[in-house]
C-alpha cells in the first residue's frame, strides 16, 4: 500500500511541476544555448557551440565591469548589514504590537520598487530639490548643487535599497535568540555593548553570513539605480546584460554575460557558506 | 546608554522615511518643476494619474497582471508546500527548492530567460507571458508563507479527522485549507505588491507592448520629469501599507517573517 | 469471535522493532491500559488498533470483523490524542460534531448532539466558545466528547492525562473510568502511569522493549508480578536476593524463609529474588519472639508523611520499605535493630 500511495500523493503536483518544468528550467536551458550559439550571415544566430561571446567578454573593458560590480555590492552587503543589524536587534526587543507596526513599514518600504527609489534619490540628490538645498538653507554651504550622477549616489541609493532587505533577512535569526544566553552574559558582568559583541553577533554568525551572500546578489540585479544615478563607467553587469539584449538585440552576448553573472553569483553563495559558514 | 540608542533609532526612521518625505513633499508641490521645498500646495499630480490615459492604463495594466501573477503563483505553490509538510516526499521538496530559485538569482537572468523562451516559441508580447513570469519568479513568496504556516500546524490534526472519518481528500478541504489560508494570502499579498512594483521582467517580456507603471515610470524619467511620478511613488506606498496592515490583521505577521511564538 | 483480538502482531519500522508479536483477546465492553515505560511499543500497538499504523505481520479483528487492512477512516473508532488535536480553526462545538458534519448531518442535528455530550461531560453552554479560550481539562472534555459523538465501537485514548496538571488527573481518571461503565464501550488506554493503570483498568497490559510482559487485572499483576521489571513498574517492590533452598523455601544471607508463589520449583542454589510488598511486611523492635518468615536489619529512615509512616530498613546492604498506618508504630528510631516479618504468603520468588 506504501508504494501506490507515494504516487498518487505526487499526482497533485503534476500541474506545479509542469508550469515549474517549462517556465522556469526551459528559460535557463535556453539562456546556456544561446550563451554558446553560432550567429549567422544575417546576424541572427542558430544552435551551435561557439565561444566568441565568452571571448568578447574575456576583453578587459568588461571584466573589469565583472569586477566592479561585485566588489560594489560586496560593499554594499557589508555597509548594509552593519546599519541595519543592530536596528534590528532592537526590533525584536520592542513588544508585539511594535513590532508589527515597524515591519509593515519596512515592508511598505521594501516593496517600493528599484524604479520609484532611484527616482527620489534623484530628486535628493538633486540641485533644485535635494538634500544640497537644505544644506544651503541651514547655512552650512554656498550653492547648492547636484550629487548625481556619482559613485556615491549609486551606492547610497542602493545602500537605501538594501537596508529593509537586511532588516528581514537578520529578524528571524534575531528574534529567535535566545534570551537567557544574554541574561547569562549580563551575570557574568558583560555590559549591554560588551554581551552585543560577544554573544549577539557570535550567535547569529549563520544568519549574518546568508544574509550578506543575499544582499550581494540581490544588488547585482540593480539595472535602475546604476543607470539613473551613475555614469556609464559605473554601470554594473545587469546593466550591461539588459543593453545588450533590448538595445542592441545581441541575445548571444547578452546570454553570455548573463552566465558569467550567474557564475559569480553562485560561486559566491557557494563559497562564502562554505568557508564562512552560513545556511541556506 | 539610552539616550544613545533613541538617537540611533531616530537617525535610522529619518534615514528610512527621508526620501519618501521628499517625495510626498514634491507630489503636493504646485508647480511643474522639481522644488524642495515645495511651493504651493495642489492634489494635481494624483488627479493627473487617474485623468492622464497613458498613466492609467499602465496602471490598470500592473494591477491586473498582479492580480493575475499572485492568484496563479499561489496556485502553484500550494500543491507543492503542502506535499512537502505532510508526506516529507522527496521529489516535493525538490520541486520546492526549484520553486524558490528563481527568485534567489539576479532578476535579469530570468528575464532574459523568459525573453528566450518567448521569443523563440512565437508568443511574444501577449500579457499572459508576463502574468506567468512574475507568478514563476515569485513563487518562492506563496512557498515559504505557506510552509512556514503549516509548520505550526500540528500534525496530529489530521490523524485526528481521520480516526473520524474523513478521507485525504476532506482532511484537505476541512482541516488543511482553513489553516493555510491567511498564509495563502500573505503570500498572495506580497506578489501581488512584488509584481506591481517589477520592472525588469515586465519591461523583457512586453516591455514595448503592454506597458506596466514601473516601466513606464522609468522611460518617463529618461525623456521627461513629471510629479506624477511622485504621487505614484506615494500611492503605491500607501497601497503597499494598506496590503501588509492587512495581512498583520488577519494573520500573525511576525510568524511569517520567521519569529517563533 | 466477539471482543478485539490482536493476533501475532509485529511492526517493524526499518530495521527498528517497535512491537513484537503481541497476541491479546479483550472481551467487549472492558476497559484495557497498556502499561510500559516510554519505547515500550504501547503507542505503537494503540495506533496499530486505530488503523493510523499497518502491522508488518498480523492481524486485528474486531467482533468477528477482520481491521487490520481497513483505513483508518473507515474504522468505527473514536480517539483522543496526547494533545488533544483540536481544530484552532473551528469552535468547540464545530470540533465534536466535525464527524457528523463530514459525514453530511443537518446543523439543528449537530448542535443537539453537542448540547447533549456537552452536558454529559460537564462543560454546559460552551460550544460556541473557541479552543484557546477553554483550560486544559476543558479541553480534555471538549477532545473526549469529539471522539464520542457518534458512539464509535472501540474508544482509543493516547496518554489522555499528560497534558493536565497532577491535581486533575486523578479525578479525570475517576470519572473517565465512570464514564466508560456507564457507556460500555471498549476502551484502551495507552500510559506510562501505573497509578492511573491501576485506577481505571478491568485488564492492564504490561509492556516492555516491544514485548507484552504480562496481562491481568491490575490486582493479580500487582500481587503476582511475573518478572522483577513488572514488579518494578507497579507499586512500590522490595527485591531481595536469595537463595533457592527447597521446594518452598530460600534463603536470604542467614535467614531461612518460607514462600508460597513465583518460581517455586527451581532447584536448591538458584539465584533468585524475593519479593514483596511494603504493606505487607512488619518491622519490629529486636526481641523476645523472633517470628518465623524474618529477615535482620537497621533502621536507615523513618518517613512520616501524615497518613502513612515509611520505615526504610537497611538488610545487609539491600533496602527494605515496609508501609504503616500511625497506629501500627512500632516505636523504632533511625539506628535500631530492627526484625522485619515477611509472612509466607507475602512472598514471591521471582527469576534474578
Amino acid at each position: 500500500m506504501q508504494e501506490g500511495t507515494r504516487l498518487t500523493r505526487s499526482i497533485g503536483l503534476i500541474p506545479s511541476s509542469v508550469m515549474i518544468g517549462i517556465f522556469f528550467m526551459v528559460p535557463f536551458v535556453l539562456i546556456l544555448l544561446t550563451s554558446v550559439s553560432v550567429p549567422t550571415a544575417d546576424g541572427d544566430y542558430q544552435l551551435g557551440f561557439s565561444l566568441e561571446h565568452f571571448d568578447r567578454f574575456a576583453s578587459w573593458f568588461y571584466i573589469e565591469r565583472a569586477l566592479f560590480s561585485a566588489g560594489l555590492c560586496a560593499l554594499i552587503a557589508l555597509l548594509s548589514l552593519l546599519i541595519a543589524f543592530p536596528f534590528t536587534y532592537m526590533l525584536t526587543q520592542f513588544g508585539p504590537r511594535s513590532q508589527t507596526v515597524w515591519l509593515i513599514y519596512i515592508l511598505a518600504q521594501l516593496s517600493l520598487s528599484e524604479v520609484l527609489i532611484a527616482f527620489s534619490w534623484q530628486i535628493l540628490l538633486s540641485r533644485t530639490g535635494g538634500i544640497a538645498n537644505i544644506l544651503v538653507w541651514l547655512g552650512l554651504a554656498e550653492k547648492s548643487f547636484s550629487m548625481a550622477p556619482s559613485a556615491g549616489a549609486v551606492l547610497a541609493a542602493l545602500v537605501y535599497l538594501a537596508v529593509p532587505f537586511s532588516v528581514l533577512l537578520l529578524y528571524p535569526a534575531l528574534s529567535r535568540l535566545d534570551r537567557s544566553l544574554t541574561e547569562a552574559a549580563r551575570t557574568l558582568g558583560a555590559s549591554p555593548l560588551r554581551t552585543f559583541f560577544t554573544v549577539v553577533v557570535p550567535v547569529t554568525r549563520p544568519a549574518i553570513i546568508s544574509g550578506g551572500v543575499t544582499i550581494f546578489v540581490l544588488t547585482l540585479g540593480a539595472i535602475i539605480v546604476p543607470q539613473v544615478l551613475g555614469k556609464p563607467e559605473h554601470w554594473t553587469l545587469s546593466v550591461l546584460i539588459t543593453d545588450q539584449a533590448i538595445f542592441n538585440f545581441n541575445m548571444p552576448f547578452a546570454s553570455a554575460l548573463a552566465v558569467v553573472l550567474l557564475v559569480i553569483s553562485a560561486s559566491v553563495i557557494y563559497g562564502v557558506t562554505k568557508f564562512f559558514g552560513g545556511k541556506s | 546608554m539610552n539616550i544613545l540608542r533613541r538617537l540611533y533609532l531616530a537617525i535610522f526612521a529619518i534615514y528610512l522615511i527621508g526620501p519618501i518625505i521628499v517625495i510626498t513633499a514634491v507630489s503636493f508641490n504646485e508647480k511643474r518643476f522639481l522644488a524642495f521645498p515645495p511651493r504651493g500646495f495642489s492634489f494635481r499630480w494624483y488627479a493627473e494619474i487617474f485623468v492622464a490615459n497613458d498613466w492609467f492604463a499602465a496602471l490598470m495594466n500592473s494591477l491586473v497582471i498582479a492580480l493575475a501573477a499572485a492568484t496563479l503563483s499561489v496556485l502553484i505553490a500550494l500543491p507543492v508546500a503542502y506535499t512537502a509538510w505532510r508526506y516529507g516526499l522527496r521529489y516535493a521538496r525538490a520541486l520546492f527548492g526549484l520553486g524558490i530559485a528563481p527568485f534567489i538569482l539576479p532578476p535579469v537572468i530570468m528575464a532574459l530567460g523568459f525573453l528566450l523562451l518567448f521569443t523563440s516559441t512565437g508568443f511574444h508580447g501577449l500579457m499572459v507571458n508576463v502574468i506567468i513570469a512574475h507568478a514563476i519568479f515569485l513563487l518562492a513568496l506563496p512557498l515559504v508563507t505557506i510552509s512556514l504556516g503549516l509548520e505550526s500546524v500540528d500534525k496530529s490534526l489530521i490523524e485526528a479527522s481521520q480516526t473520524m472519518g474523513a478521507s485525504n481528500a476532506v482532511v484537505f478541504r476541512t482541516v488543511i485549507l482553513p489553516i493555510a489560508a491567511p498564509f495563502a494570502f500573505a503570500g498572495f499579498a506580497f506578489c501581488f505588491v512584488l509584481s506591481l512594483n517589477e520592472y525588469i521582467i515586465a519591461l523583457m517580456t512586453v516591455g514595448f507592448t503592454v506597458e506596466t507603471l514601473p516601466v513606464k515610470i522609468f522611460n518617463a524619467l529618461r525623456y521627461g520629469y513629471s510629479p506624477v511620478i511622485a504621487s505614484i511613488a506615494v500611492v503605491f506606498l500607501l497601497i503597499n501599507i494598506t496590503v501588509f496592515s492587512l495581512i498583520a490583521r488577519f494573520s500573525n505577521l511576525t510568524r511569517i517573517l520567521g519569529a517563533q511564538d | 469471535m466477539s471482543g478485539l483480538i490482536i493476533e501475532g502482531v509485529t511492526k517493524k519500522f526499518g530495521n527498528v522493532t517497535a512491537v513484537e508479536d503481541v497476541n491479546l483477546h479483550f472481551k467487549t465492553g472492558e476497559m484495557i491500559c497498556f502499561l510500559g515505560p516510554s519505547g515500550c511499543g504501547k503507542t505503537t500497538l494503540l495506533r496499530m488498533i486505530a488503523g493510523l499504523e499497518e502491522p508488518t505481520q498480523g492481524s486485528i479483528s474486531f467482533e468477528g470483523k477482520d481491521l487490520t487492512r481497513v483505513p483508518v477512516h473507515q474504522r468505527d473508532i473514536g480517539m483522543v490524542f496526547q494533545s488533544f488535536a483540536l481544530f484552532p480553526h473551528l469552535s468547540v462545538g464545530e470540533n465534536i460534531t466535525y464527524a457528523m458534519r463530514i459525514r453530511g448531518h443537518s446543523r439543528s442535528e449537530r448542535e443537539d448532539r453537542a448540547k447533549e455530550l456537552l452536558d454529559m461531560m460537564h462543560l454546559p453552554g460552551v460550544a460556541d466558545r473557541r479552543i484557546s479560550q477553554l483550560s486544559g481539562g476543558q479541553r480534555q472534555r471538549v477532545a473526549i466528547a469529539r471522539a464520542l459523538a457518534l458512539n464509535p465501537q472501540i474508544f482509543l485514548l493516547d496518554e489522555p492525562m499528560s497534558a493536565l496538571d497532577a491535581n486533575l488527573r486523578e479525578a479525570m481518571q475517576i470519572e473517565l473510568r465512570k464514564l466508560q461503565q456507564e457507556l460500555g464501550i471498549t476502551t484502551v488506554v495507552v500510559t506510562h502511569d501505573q497509578t492511573e493503570a491501576m485506577t481505571m483498568a478491568d485488564e492492564i497490559v504490561v509492556m516492555g522493549r516491544a514485548r507484552v510482559l504480562q496481562t491481568g487485572s491490575p490486582m493479580e499483576i500487582y500481587k503476582k508480578p511475573v518478572d522483577k521489571f513488572v514488579a518494578g513498574f507497579i507499586g512500590t517492590s522490595n527485591l531481595l536476593p536469595a537463595k533457592m533452598s527447597g521446594e518452598n523455601a530460600v534463603r536470604v544471607g542467614s535467614a531461612e524463609l518460607r514462600v508460597e508463589h513465583g518460581a517455586v520449583g527451581q532447584p536448591a542454589g538458584t539465584d533468585v529474588l524475593l519479593m514483596t510488598r511494603p504493606e505487607e511486611v512488619f518491622v519490629r523492635p529486636i526481641g523476645a519472639s523472633a517470628p518465623a518468615n524474618a529477615v535482620t536489619g537497621k533502621v536507615s529512615f523513618v518517613r512520616d508523611i501524615g497518613a502513612t509512616i515509611e520505615i526504610l530498613v537497611d538488610c545487609d546492604g539491600h533496602e527494605v520499605i515496609s508501609v504503616l498506618t500511625p497506629k501500627d508504630w512500632p516505636d523504632v528510631r533511625i539506628g535500631d535493630a530492627v526484625t522485619v516479618e515477611m509472612p509466607a504468603g507475602a512472598c514471591t520468588v521471582l527469576a534474578a
